[in-house]
């Protein structure tokens, strides 16, 4: 079986430019001030891995992890 | 924008590798060339023009500076001929360094969220549509005057609670402070003074009779301390929120539109798969980044390996980072679809723009109703596409023919 993902927003990495929001709703939430955090405890469901590194490869900052569990 | 004075010339550049100069005729048509030789030559040039200056021409280079707010201040964010006293409270957080910076930023992020464009998209789509109906039937356009330019001032004066029928005056300001500013101060200052004069009658009806919009929300607004921000501080946002919320977005969209035109296989995937839009707009943000900023060196440092010494400006041009073949595959093509795009259109690090998710609101929504109500267009052959010179670069002449080619 393919190993579980996490994402993990770094807090002093992200600058608030939503675009891992816009790509991946589902795993990713915003602030007041538009700064990301991972959805729940970031565990990717299943069908959703492409969107996670999809968000990660754009995020400017380079603040975004995927984890393999 | 009546201009009568010339302002000061500037000789032709002839060795763009020590002696180069973003406001010369061959940068404002055509930089990309530049860029490429500037990167090919060196991750960081100088000029002695400005009073002195650094260009990073690569990607890390620019990420590198941007993220250093030790050695480079951002109290002087335009390069120009004369660098005259820093005003307190110019136009935070954009002139803002840490630890000022922070609790200025705060305070405009809350209105600028995604979840707050959602609510301001609907006014923008009607906005883009009164503007076509200006001028669909007539067969040509400038798209540059007649619609590019509007959508972003019209859709900012909303916002702040300004009648949108004083756009002009709007756009006549940011001419005056970014492009004729450059080389003539007097022209900055008259723009600054008529600003204030403007927004300073708007704050005080609103301290009487608060609105629900962002003039009120500044005004009202508390500092750190729990105090009311000073009048100073709101008028420099409110500066800052107009001359960055206006001409970007408006070469954005414009540069947006001459790629479309030029390139119809483009233009017919984007009306086929209108879900295509968002990437495609990350792409064209990429390959066309309207906006150049500057930074001050404040403390000698080594940037790529090249030392940099305090009393030159930087001219931080995310431009050609976001055109770095090491950092883009086919940086010089436009790739609509492209996947992995971590540009830097809107900056890098804590000055990441406040409005980007404005401008990509208003970018998609613009290109979505033009696409739809004006799928077949070309650039007129009769006409001239010209460009704006210095800081933010887009078409401000932009003729196009409609309908489909005879």
């Amino acid at each position: 079986m393919a190993e579980r993902l996490k994402v993990h927003v770094n807090p002093d990495k992200c600058q608030g430019h939503a675009r891992c929001k816009a790509l991946a709703p589902e795993l990713f939430d915003l602030d007041e001030y538009g700064n990301a955090h991972e959805a729940g405890d970031g565990i990717v469901p299943p069908g959703l891995e492409d969107k996670a590194w999809l968000a990660k490869s754009n995020c400017p900052e380079i603040a975004i992890d995927v984890i393999e569990e | 924008m009546s201009d009568v004075n010339q302002p000061a010339a500037h000789p032709p550049v002839t060795d763009w590798v020590h002696d180069f100069d973003h406001t010369d005729p061959q940068w404002t048509e055509d930089p990309f060339p530049i860029w490429d030789q500037l990167r090919a030559t060196s991750p960081v040039v100088h000029t002695k023009r400005f009073l002195g200056c650094y260009l990073p021409t690569t990607y890390e280079a620019v990420r590198e500076i941007a993220n250093d707010t030790e050695h480079f201040s951002s109290r002087r964010i335009i390069v120009r001929d004369v660098r005259p006293e820093v005003a307190r409270n110019a136009a935070p957080p954009i002139t803002s360094d840490p630890p000022e910076h922070k609790p200025a930023k705060q305070l405009l992020l809350p209105p600028f969220t995604p979840d707050a464009m959602k609510k301001l998209e609907p006014r923008v789509r009607a906005i883009c549509n009164e503007l076509i109906d200006e001028f669909i039937a007539d067969g040509k356009v400038d798209a540059a005057a007649r619609y590019s330019k509007y959508i972003p001032v019209r859709a900012i004066a909303h916002m702040l609670g300004i009648p949108e029928s004083d756009s002009d005056l709007f756009i006549k300001w940011i001419h005056m402070i970014l492009e004729l500013g450059i080389k003539d101060e007097s022209k900055l200052l008259q723009a600054v003074q008529e600003m204030t004069a403007y927004f300073s009658g708007h704050i005080e009806a609103r301290k009487n009779k608060p609105t629900d919009d962002l003039i009120s929300y500044l005004t009202n607004a508390r500092g750190k301390d729990g105090n009311p921000l000073e009048d100073s501080h709101v008028l420099g946002s409110l500066r800052l929120l107009l001359i960055a919320g206006i001409d970007t977005t408006w070469s954005a969209i414009g540069s947006s539109l001459w790629h479309l035109a030029k390139t119809p296989s483009d233009r017919e995937r984007l009306i086929a798969e209108p879900g295509l839009i968002p990437t495609a707009v990350e792409e064209l943000l990429r390959a066309y980044s309207p906006v150049t900023m500057a930074r001050e060196v404040v403390k000698e440092t080594t940037i790529s390996g090249c030392p940099v010494k305090s009393g030159n400006m930087v001219l931080l041009s995310f431009p050609a980072a976001n055109r770095d073949p090491k950092m883009f595959p086919d940086a010089d093509k436009v790739v609509i679809d492209r996947r992995e795009n971590r540009h830097a259109a809107f900056g890098l690090g804590i000055h990441r723009c406040v409005g980007s998710n404005l401008a990509r609101m208003e970018m998609q929504v613009a290109l979505e109703e033009w696409l739809k109500r004006i799928p077949d267009f070309r650039l007129d052959p009769a006409g001239t596409v010209t460009w704006s010179q210095g800081t933010v670069r887009g078409p401000r002449q932009l003729p196009f023919l409609l309908g489909k080619a005879m």
